[in-house]
């Protein structure tokens, strides 16, 4: 009672002082840094304002900041410039920078039971939501815009090719390549995009295979590599034969190659779901998405998806109004309706369990057979140790040494074991130097 | 014969040079302090654990195979960047000195180029020559050759190259016609009463009256080479395929910003600077004895 009466006093102050200073704020002004350009800007904007809307005691301050390792640059100057943004959008591969820097931020978990919001995690889908939380299940980030990987197809190429069906398997994939190749794609039977997380963390997840040990580092920063066993060996030593006569042709580390897929060059591309509004904007042909490949020889393969995209994070070190503004944030965007609304206007996932039913109950998938690829995927069993998702600091830089590795392989300069091996190994250094200066 | 200028007293001249010393201080000596300082810490992205470590960060350095991989790339990058844009530069200057019409007209297109930021050519560049979409890569590809940049290391460092070129083609354009004009014209007009050709005129008098420019051009294109072609690589390969266009600068970029490894990275440019100063004083004491000012 007492500490209610001295925070309504202090509230009371504080909007005098504001009312003092300037008499038409009288706002509590929370900063939003975002790495959302185009359509998904749109996006942005539309939730803050709607949120600004819905109350008068807080405003959301969306402001753009560039590409997603531009918006973390951006926040982490900030911070150590003392100034740093309420919320911050961070890609999924920021995760360990975000949560090893202690007092830096504050974990949406402790934020909503501060603040008394209604939070409950099991209403989210754990299949995000385990990206983004401790091993003991404590949510860290909001999850915000999440996708998964899917591989694109162009029907008309396979009806070319005398392909019936789109393939499931690797040894398929590898098969109809080759045959896409000889009938009307010379130069890309098929690709990927995100090469890394396409060869490796897709692939290992799908298959139930560690990336690294302690549970792909979700349970520890002493994580060590080891996704150099003969399965990832087996399909890179496959892409590698493939790449020869580009019935496989590498199209980089980003997804600066996905034009490939809707100009019709690459017959089947796999990439991120969120490719969809592209394709549906710009592919001349009939298309679709299926399910990633899987090796069938790999026991309980396939297993699930992991998922992709940005978290919002709660910056550290803020006065109490913005905490509380944040929370009640939190809470508008975890509503039913307004996810329902997400999911099908821009194509990401929903977050919670029960905008996925709703979606599922309106019959929107019948429609739009594409969007619920990705869900099947993440939720086709019950996520193991393998499967969770990745933790590993530095990973944003940990991914290009990756790519690298790959590229000597498929372009020939060593071969796909000593990649393979030079890939876990240099990786491993880098989680050691990261492992010195983590959480303490 | 007494040419310098005279101050009654001490207070002027200091007052005089205060802002010029003032600025370099702030803005060039600070900060490589800053670097220097940072080099000795390993530290977290937030700065929130800091450990004070000597000289570790130079060492992990130097013990990693792809920094050497990195210096090759480096000096052949650089020493192609200064030869092409250094040569075409010069050509053109040359061409662009001689009385024809419409000369105002070339030379201002000769020039424009440099106004244009790096990072928007290089990604002009990438939609040129970008396998599948360019203009550029399909004459290549149609012509029957491979062109793949993002998996071929040749190709990338190509593409770089010719980025880089371009951007400082138009600098050293200028600094060279500059630098013909103010030739006297009657020393060449004697020659060619002797009898000399135009080739012979240009190697015997034309190319050793240049020597300060050309002295001045190769040091700041050098200097070009390795510092300001970040926003090029950048945009066109990121470092790659496999490291073939990941320069020095790149790589300070990249553990900096990318693997915020702040300890790694300073010490990175830390040894760059050094780099950088012993070629700059290796080329003022050796290239300096053939210039003729």
């Amino acid at each position: 009672m007492a500490l209610r009466q001295f925070s309504a006093a202090a509230l009371g102050a504080t909007a005098l002082a504001c009312i003092a200073a300037s008499p038409a704020h009288a706002v509590t002004e929370i900063q939003w840094w975002h790495a959302m350009s185009g359509p998904n800007n749109d996006v942005v904007n539309k939730l803050a304002n709607d949120f600004n809307a819905s109350q008068s005691e807080y405003k959301i301050v969306p402001t753009f900041k560039g590409s997603y390792a531009d918006t973390l640059n951006a926040g982490i100057a900030a911070f150590r410039a003392g100034n740093a943004p309420g919320i911050m959008q961070v890609f999924e591969v920021g995760t360990a920078t975000m949560m090893a820097a202690k007092g830096a931020i504050k974990p949406v978990y402790e934020l909503m039971k501060e603040e008394g919001e209604k939070f409950d995690p099991n209403s989210y889908l754990p299949a995000i939501t385990g990206y983004y939380s401790t091993a003991k299940g404590e949510m860290l980030s909001f999850p915000f815009n999440s996708s998964s990987m899917v591989m694109w197809v162009n029907l008309d190429a396979l009806q070319k090719a005398g392909i019936a069906e789109p393939p499931k398997t690797w040894p398929e994939t590898f098969d109809d390549a080759k045959k896409l190749h000889a009938a009307g794609n010379p130069t890309c039977g098929f690709s990927t995009g995100w090469v890394t997380w396409s060869l490796i963390e897709q692939f290992n997840a799908w298959h139930n295979l560690p990336i690294g040990t302690k549970a792909n580092g979700l349970d520890g920063f002493d994580t060590v590599l080891e996704f150099n066993s003969p399965q990832e060996l087996k399909l890179l030593e496959n892409l590698v034969e493939l790449q020869k006569d580009k019935s496989f042709d590498y199209s980089g580390r980003t997804n600066t190659g996905e034009g490939r897929f809707t100009s019709g060059e690459c017959a089947m591309f796999i990439t991120s779901s969120a490719f969809y509004p592209n394709v549906k904007a710009n592919a001349k042909f009939n298309y679709t998405a299926v399910a990633m490949p899987y090796f069938p020889d790999v026991k309980g393969a396939p297993q699930n998806s992991i998922i992709g995209g940005a978290s919002l994070w709660v910056m550290g070190g803020k006065p109490k109004e913005e905490y509380k503004g944040i929370a009640k944030f939190f809470t508008f965007l975890s509503d039913t309706d307004r996810q329902v609304y997400l999911h099908q206007e821009s194509g990401y996932l929903p977050i919670t369990k029960a905008a996925y039913e709703k979606t599922k109950a309106s019959g929107f998938y019948e429609k739009n057979p594409i969007l619920e690829v990705p869900l099947k995927e993440l939720t086709n069993k019950t996520p193991t140790e393998n499967s969770r998702g990745l933790r590993f600091g530095g990973m944003v830089q940990i991914r290009d040494v990756w790519s690298e590795e790959i590229e000597a392989a498929l372009a020939g300069k060593k071969s796909a074991k000593e990649a393979l091996d030079a890939a876990v190994s240099r990786g491993n250094q880098m989680l050691r130097q990261f492992e010195r200066t983590a959480g303490k | 014969m007494e040419n310098r200028a005279i101050f009654s007293g001490r207070l002027l001249p200091i007052l005089l040079v205060l802002p010029q010393l003032a600025i370099s201080l702030i803005f060039f000596y600070w900060p490589a302090f800053q670097a220097l300082w940072q080099s000795f810490l390993v530290q977290d992205a937030f700065g929130t654990s800091t450990e004070f470590v000597w000289l570790e960060n130079y060492l992990s350095v130097f013990a990693r195979p792809e920094y050497y991989h990195s210096i090759g790339v480096t000096l052949v990058f650089s020493a192609l960047v200064a030869f092409f844009s250094l040569s075409i530069g010069l050509l053109l200057a040359v061409m662009a000195n001689r009385e024809i019409a419409g000369l105002q007209i070339y030379r201002t297109f000769l020039i424009i180029p440099y106004a244009v930021a790096p990072a928007v050519a290089s990604t002009l560049f990438i939609f040129m020559f970008q396998p599948g979409l360019g203009m550029i890569a399909a004459m290549l590809r149609r012509s029957g050759i491979d062109w793949n940049p993002v998996l071929n290391g040749t190709h990338a460092m190509i593409l770089v190259v010719i980025g880089a070129v371009w951007h400082q083609i138009s600098y050293n354009f200028l600094f060279f016609l500059a630098g013909l004009q103010s030739i006297p014209k009657s020393v060449i007009e004697a020659a060619a009463i002797d009898g000399a050709r135009p080739a012979r005129r240009f190697w015997t008098i034309v190319f050793p009256l240049l020597s300060p420019t050309m002295f001045f051009l190769i040091i700041v294109n050098t200097t070009y080479a390795f510092f300001d072609t970040l926003g090029i690589i950048d945009t066109a390969t990121e470092g790659g395929p496999n490291g073939a266009t990941q320069t020095l600068v790149y790589k300070v970029f990249q553990d900096g910003k990318v693997g915020t490894d702040l300890g790694g990275s300073a010490a990175q440019s830390v040894i760059l600077m050094v780099i950088v100063v012993g070629l700059t004083a290796v080329q003022f004491r050796y290239i300096e004895k053939k210039v003729h000012y």
